[in-house]
């Protein structure tokens, strides 16, 4: 590209974040650092069973025993663990029994994030779990959902309420000793979404979760867990965005899903934490393990994810395709820009007969960022028929960013079918002469043509999300332009 | 006067390409551009549109008494000057509606304009689609993409038509049409001639001119203008060649 260009693509992606805001809101934390001590606080401030506390510890012990993984294409800087507070709780005035007892500075914090709290005020019925650091604040529609018999409410409350859920699932898709932030997460989490949709329901709106990061020092360990019961149906959305601060903050959060035969899982995610500032100062670590399990036959899940945020990003959402003639789909975009990181992609294990599973990966690079596509497909021998396509494009803008593709792919039957297609490519000055010649600052321009190019994967998304992405996705990049 | 063109020089990398170009143009006319390969033709038209490898090194460019230099490209594009590509470019996932439309809006908005509704910008786009022959769903399509050479063409005076352009420049659009497409082509233009806009179409053969009647022919070679003249020079030159101006130069 010629060095106007980069001139350019420079301005464009120069842009601030929105949501760099504090809300000045008194604040319960736990005693910095991590010990059994930590784990007994978190575990007895939110009254948790016995089981819980168990699983947690066991979970601390092996995390112990454990590495941070070295892997990635990333360098992080060594994070304390010892300097983190692990739980940050916004201080309940009593307990919240409607939305009139919610901390009117909390439904501020919400309101500004663009997320109404108010049921009667929200738009096209999408029920919201909010969570601000360590707890849920506030989960909308529960009481219409559960005419459904539909659970949907906060992990803590699930545990309390449904104790056999939580313990025959938990841990059943992510087991606190996959890695090294899972077992992390295992030991501390602190609140999350629970979802429960029973046999033959389709699931009548939209779920969501949105996760806040307010409180600074403290970590973010936030819970998941979706099940999907026969022939059930559900649509699941999760935010998150947090303040500007010259400090980075781990976010480390586990989401499993589980799809019973029939059943059909789409989880979709805008992922706007804060990137940290131009010179890569600040930031969230985003380190997420997110997983599902088609348990029974026929069953679906679809993860489809924009990520525009975050310092670094390390996250693969998978399958584990174990039902015969079940299907998972990925679908990414993921926007790097400044000093960001961001090391992800899919994970695909094909153990039942006839499955399927599609990998669409669009990454966009710009400024002097690095973004990778690190994939695996597994085709067991029992997994015989099976197929997978993988699509991955990368998108530079500029001259100083890099792109990667790591493929990993293991097929141990010959009935099997697996192709992976790469390509690179840049937004070319052609282009953007193009676009300004009809009248197209460089800035739109570069917007226009980036949401085209991840085309594929927006239009996995729910109509809600679609077009706050699509935004997103231009405003990630604005001061970039090429 | 709408494009006055005063003794131009331009360069590329360091090597210049054009060598004192002067220029007229008013309102109403048809101006054909024409000269062997290697001249500088599709460098006018990309200095006049603003492209920035190209650096302008002597001369001017007023258009509509501005000048166009202390224009970004977009700004011309939105003071109406349109560049119809030799080789237009394709811009994959991003549909010909969602193009038009955020261009004809940039330019409504420059000018102080409100943003067309959507009905009323489709309604636009079916008359305009019709004036160019154009019957695929093609406003669906992503921009040029997969777009046959003939097709490329006919969706760059199909966006002249969305835009309006006071100045239009066709930078070899007869190449590569097959006699249909140009004659196509060629009928959009005539369309759309006004007596408050002009054309100035860059041609390296003379046939396109069967179509399209300029009021005056000039002939570039080697950075220059060196004969200029009505539509019998074009005439003339396909009769004798361009060795013939060559020859002359010599």
């Amino acid at each position: 590209m010629e060095p106007d260009s980069d001139k350019i693509i420079d301005q464009v992606t120069r842009q601030d974040y929105k949501y760099g805001f504090v809300t000045d809101i008194e604040t319960e934390f736990a005693p910095r650092g991590l010990t059994e001590d930590t784990i007994r606080y978190i575990s007895s401030r939110k009254n948790e069973p016995e089981f819980l506390l168990e699983f947690r510890l066991k979970a601390f012990r092996r995390w112990l025993t454990m590495k941070q993984p070295t892997w990635a294409h990333l360098t992080i800087d060594p994070i304390n663990f010892q300097d983190i507070i692990y739980y940050a709780s916004p201080k309940k005035k009593k307990e919240v029994a409607g939305l009139d007892q919610v901390d009117p500075e909390l439904l501020a914090t919400f309101n500004k994030l663009g997320i109404s709290l108010e049921e009667q005020k929200k738009l096209a019925g999408v029920a919201v779990d909010a969570v601000m650091d360590s707890v849920s604040v506030k989960t909308t529609f529960s009481e219409t959902l559960s005419k459904y018999g539909i659970i949907f409410c906060s992990f803590s409350e699930a545990v309390l309420k449904h104790p056999d859920l939580v313990r025959q699932y938990m841990g059943s898709v992510v087991p606190y000793t996959d890695n090294y932030f899972a077992a992390l997460n295992s030991a501390v989490f602190s609140d999350g979404s629970f979802c429960y949709i029973p046999k033959g329901v389709r699931c009548p709106m939209g779920l969501s979760t949105y996760f806040r990061i307010n409180a600074a020092n403290t970590g973010q360990f936030e819970r998941t867990l979706i099940i999907a019961d026969e022939g059930a149906y559900v649509s699941y959305m999760e935010g998150c965005t947090a303040p500007q601060r010259d400090e980075n903050q781990l976010h480390a959060a586990i989401v499993e899903i589980i799809a019973m035969k029939d059943a059909e899982v789409k989880y979709s995610t805008v992922q706007n934490w804060y990137p940290g500032n131009k010179e890569g100062r600040g930031g969230i670590y985003n380190f997420v393990t997110k997983r599902g399990i088609c348990k029974g036959s026929n069953s679906k899940i679809s993860w489809t994810q924009v990520e525009t945020g975050s310092a670094i990003t390390w996250k693969y959402p998978g399958c584990i395709l174990l039902g015969d003639n079940s299907v998972g789909e990925f679908y990414s975009v993921a926007v790097t820009n400044n000093h960001q990181q961001a090391d992800t992609g899919s994970k695909m294990q094909h153990l039942g007969k006839n499955t399927h599973s599609t990998i669409i990966s669009k990454g966009i690079s710009a400024g002097k960022s690095n973004n990778s596509y690190r994939g695996l497909v597994r085709i067991s021998k029992n997994a015989i028929n099976s197929r997978n396509y993988s699509q991955c494009d990368s998108l530079l803008l500029g001259s100083s960013c890099g792109a990667h593709t790591f493929p990993y792919i293991q097929v141990e039957n010959k009935s099997s079918i697996v192709e992976h297609e790469a390509t690179t490519s840049k937004i070319s000055e052609d282009q953007l002469f193009y676009c300004q010649q009809r009248g197209i600052d460089a800035e739109s321009a570069i917007g226009l043509i980036v949401n085209g190019y991840a085309k594929e994967v927006l239009k996995q998304l729910p109509l809600e999300f679609a077009v706050e992405a699509q935004k997103l996705l231009s405003v990630s990049l604005e001061g970039s332009v090429g | 006067m709408l494009l006055r063109i005063k003794d131009l020089h331009a360069s590329i990398h360091g090597k210049e390409i054009l060598k004192g170009v002067n220029l007229e143009v008013n309102k109403g006319e048809v101006h054909a551009i024409m000269g062997p390969n290697g001249t500088g033709k599709s460098t006018l038209a990309s200095v006049i549109a603003g492209r920035e490898v190209f650096e302008v090194t002597a001369g001017e460019i007023l258009y509509q008494g501005k000048n166009l230099q202390k224009l970004a490209v977009e700004e011309r594009a939105r003071e109406g000057i349109f560049l119809g590509f030799q080789y237009p470019v394709e811009i994959p996932g991003v549909s010909m509606t969602n193009f038009m439309r955020t261009a004809v809006n940039e330019i409504r908005q420059y000018k102080g304009l409100d943003a067309l509704s959507g009905s009323d910008f489709m309604k636009m786009m079916e008359e305009k689609k019709k004036l160019v022959e154009i019957t695929s769903n093609l406003t669906n399509r992503s921009v040029n993409e997969g777009f046959s050479g003939g097709e490329k063409k006919k969706n760059e005076i199909f966006q002249m038509a969305m835009l309006e352009p006071t100045l239009a420049i066709l930078d070899e659009t007869d190449s590569g049409l097959d006699i249909d497409a140009l004659r196509i082509v060629a009928n959009g233009v005539n369309k759309l001639r006004r007596p408050d806009n002009a054309f100035v179409v860059i041609t390296h053969y003379q046939r396109l001119l069967d179509y399209i009647v300029p009021d005056f022919v000039h002939v570039l070679f080697e950075g220059k203008i060196v004969k200029s003249g009505g539509k019998e020079l074009a005439l003339e030159l396909e009769d004798k060649g361009y060795d013939w101006i060559k020859n002359e130069q010599l």
